[in-house]
C-alpha cells in the first residue's frame, strides 16, 4: 500500500478506519441492488488473484456455494456496507454473480409460498 | 430465475417487537444454523447529518439472523430488528421485499410493540402479531391484546412460546398463510 495515502487515519479516527481501509475509503457499492439476503456465488476462479485483496479472495472462497450478503458479512466479521463494496468489486470483474430478491409483488401463483410452508413444516 | 439457475431465491421474514421481547430467541429456535450476527456501520451517508447520535460520525447496529433452507431453490432468512427506534432507516432495508413480518408482543409491555405495528401497517407489509407468553405475565386473551393494540380483524393475533420449536413454527406458518390470503384478496 502506498504510505502517502495513509496519512489521514490515526487512532483518534476510531472504528471507522479498519473497515473502510478494506474498501479504500469507499462506502457505496458499485452494485447498488444488493440486499441483506441477496444470494451471491463465486463464478469460477479469477485469472488475476494477485489483483485482489485478501478479503476479496476470502469472499470467493466462502462463496463457492451460494450465500446471502448478510452471511458473507457475518462469516468475514466485517460490516455489511464493507461487504457490499467488496462484492460490488467482484461482480464488476465477473468473479461473483448475484441472484434475485424475492418480492411478494412478483408472485403470480402461490407455488413458492406453498414450498415455503412445506419447508417450515419439515424443520 | 432462468438466467441464474444455480443461485437460490432468498425469502426474508422480519421479526420485530420491543427490546427483550424474545425476537432473538424466536430466530434461534427455528434457525438451522447457529444464529449469525452482522453489523452495519452507519455513516452520514446512511442516516443523514441531522440524525447523528451524540455528535459521533459513525455508530453500529447489530442484526441477528437465522436461516432455513427450504429446498435447493429457496432459502428463508429470519431477521430480528434492531431494538432501538433510532435505527428506523435500517428497517427499510430489512423490510424491503420481505414476505412478511412477525410482531412479537410481551403483554407486560404492550406499548413497546406500537412502533413496529405502525411501521408495517404504513408500508402495507403483511404482518401478524404473536404474543410471547412469558411466565408470570398476566394471562390475556388474544382478543384483549387485539383490542389493546387496535389490530385490524384481518390480522392474526396468536399466542406462542418463542423457546418452543413447534410453537415458533406455527407462528411462521401463520404468517405465510396470512401473506397468501393477502395476495389472493389483493387487487390485481
Amino acid at each position: 500500500m502506498n504510505p502517502d495515502h495513509d496519512w489521514w487515519y490515526d487512532e483518534a479516527a476510531g472504528p471507522l478506519v479498519r473497515p473502510y481501509a478494506m474498501t479504500r475509503g469507499r462506502t457505496r457499492p458499485n452494485a447498488p441492488n444488493l440486499n441483506l439476503v441477496t444470494q451471491v456465488r463465486a463464478a469460477g476462479h479469477p485469472a488475476d488473484p494477485g489483483a485482489l485483496s485478501p478479503e476479496h479472495l476470502q469472499i470467493l472462497e466462502i462463496c463457492q456455494a451460494p450465500l446471502s450478503v448478510a452471511e458473507v458479512a457475518a462469516y468475514l466479521d466485517v460490516p455489511l456496507v464493507v461487504v457490499k463494496v467488496l462484492l460490488g468489486d467482484l461482480m464488476e470483474r465477473g468473479h461473483v454473480v448475484a441472484g434475485a430478491l424475492f418480492q411478494t409483488s412478483d408472485i403470480t401463483d402461490t407455488k413458492l409460498l406453498q414450498a415455503v410452508l412445506d419447508g417450515i413444516r419439515r424443520i | 430465475m432462468s438466467d441464474t439457475p444455480l443461485i437460490p431465491t432468498s425469502i426474508k421474514i422480519v421479526v420485530a417487537g420491543g427490546f427483550g421481547v424474545g425476537k432473538t430467541t424466536l430466530v434461534n429456535t427455528v434457525s438451522e444454523i447457529p444464529p449469525l450476527r452482522t453489523e452495519e456501520v452507519l455513516t452520514e451517508a446512511s442516516v443523514g447529518v441531522d440524525d447523528l447520535v451524540d455528535g459521533k460520525e459513525t455508530t453500529t447496529v447489530a442484526l441477528d439472523f437465522g436461516r432455513i433452507t427450504i429446498n435447493a431453490q429457496v432459502v428463508l432468512y429470519l431477521f430480528g430488528t434492531p431494538g432501538q427506534n433510532r435505527f428506523w432507516f435500517m428497517w427499510d432495508e430489512l423490510a424491503h421485499g420481505a414476505l412478511g413480518a412477525i410482531v412479537l408482543v410481551d403483554t407486560r409491555r404492550l406499548d413497546s410493540s406500537f412502533p413496529s405495528i405502525d411501521f408495517f401497517e404504513r408500508r402495507g407489509i403483511p404482518f401478524i402479531v404473536a404474543v410471547n407468553e412469558f411466565e408470570g405475565a398476566w394471562p390475556h386473551t388474544m382478543e384483549e391484546v387485539r383490542h389493546a393494540l387496535d389490530i385490524a380483524p384481518s390480522v392474526p393475533v396468536i399466542a406462542c412460546d418463542a423457546r418452543d420449536r413447534e410453537s415458533a413454527k406455527r407462528v411462521l406458518v401463520e404468517l405465510v398463510h396470512h401473506t397468501m390470503r393477502r395476495l389472493e384478496t389483493a387487487p390485481a
